[in-house]
């Protein structure tokens, strides 16, 4: 139980992730990806007559299950599997983000920016609201985000998506060296 | 309920998002800074234990448990991913988090991330809206 309860390493979580594919691919003939999620959302609650979102979304409730059991899955595991220590990340990264103006360290999130007290300030909105808007606008752009494109699309030896998976590196390099130093001045 | 088990899977893949702290901010921070080995190896170890598991499928021709075959669907490349896949990087960067962990991060109690879910959804919806007159 206290290996469960630790945080656990990357050789154990990686390959663990790996065998969603297969599971899913089995269980259905269904492919990893996450994104399309949000296009369900969409076509199921806001289609507005825009065509992309004019399909049969109810032949694919199945993954609107399996957001269903993440959200399940994240809760059983802050609740009943966790690990009550600050998040284990190289000093280096944390000094550099002390220097830029992070001050607390303690949950998974740095909650002077992700709260709902930070919500209300202009960096707290650029954060979660802008973010948030560019996740979504992005992998529906790029038809996928890390799981349909990482990791499935690479392990399926499609091209496009290491092509995609390369675009979102350089976008977090360019956000993390570029730019975060600027909006964490906020 | 032939779609429990999905539900069955998903529980699974948010325990490890949490648990190996994939849906952390810091984590992701780290990773772009080059800081840590982490998410280098989760995302490359997944790759290859899926890789293996599909070539396994291929080459013994195993079907789903309906005796389905086995199909991928072939991705074919548009510049799209390119423009939305350096888009989806800056703001994955910025919220710490991809789609998948964001729900991860809602079950865990972090409240506040349902806000960047339905940012994430309205900008879903702004892509459709403008999909027609974007370059792919």
């Amino acid at each position: 139980m206290d290996i469960i309860k630790q945080s656990w390493p990357w050789y154990a979580a990686g390959p663990l992730i790996g065998l969603i594919v297969p599971a899913l691919l089995l269980l259905g003939n269904k492919t990893f990806g996450i994104s399309s999620t949000l296009r369900q959302i969409c076509a199921a609650c806001i289609p507005a007559d825009i065509s992309f979102f004019k399909y049969d979304w109810k032949k694919e409730t199945w993954n609107l299950f399996f957001i269903a059991g993440i959200v399940i899955g994240g809760f059983i595991a802050a609740h009943l599997l966790s690990n009550p220590g600050p998040v284990g990340i190289n000093p280096k990264t944390t000094g550099a983000l002390q220097q830029q103006g992070i001050k607390d360290f303690t949950g998974l999130l740095p909650q002077d920016i992700f709260s709902f007290r930070g919500l209300a300030t202009l960096k707290g909105f650029v954060f979660i609201v802008i973010g948030g808007f560019l996740v979504g606008f992005g992998t529906r752009y790029a038809g996928g985000c890390t799981s349909g494109h990482a990791i499935m699309g690479i392990s399926s030896l499609q091209w496009p998506s290491l092509v995609a998976t390369c675009c979102f590196m350089i976008g977090g390099f360019v956000m993390t060296w570029l730019i975060l130093p600027y909006l964490l001045q906020l | 309920m032939k779609n429990l088990k999905f539900l069955l899977v998903g529980m699974c893949f948010g325990i490890i998002l949490i648990k190996s702290e994939v849906i952390s901010w810091f984590r992701i921070q780290e990773m772009f800074r080059l800081q840590s080995f982490h998410m280098y190896g989760i995302i490359g170890s997944a790759i290859v234990v899926a890789m293996i598991s599909i070539l396994l499928i291929k080459r013994f021709n195993i079907k789903t448990i309906h005796q389905e075959a086995i199909i991928i669907p072939d991705k074919q490349f548009n510049w799209g991913y390119v423009y939305g896949g350096l888009i989806f990087g800056l703001g994955w960067a910025l919220t710490g988090a991809c789609p998948g962990p964001i729900f991860a991060q809602i079950g865990s109690g972090i409240l506040v991330t349902s806000v960047t879910l339905l940012s994430a959804i309205a900008g879903t919806w702004v892509y459709g809206l403008l999909r027609e007159k974007l370059p792919h």
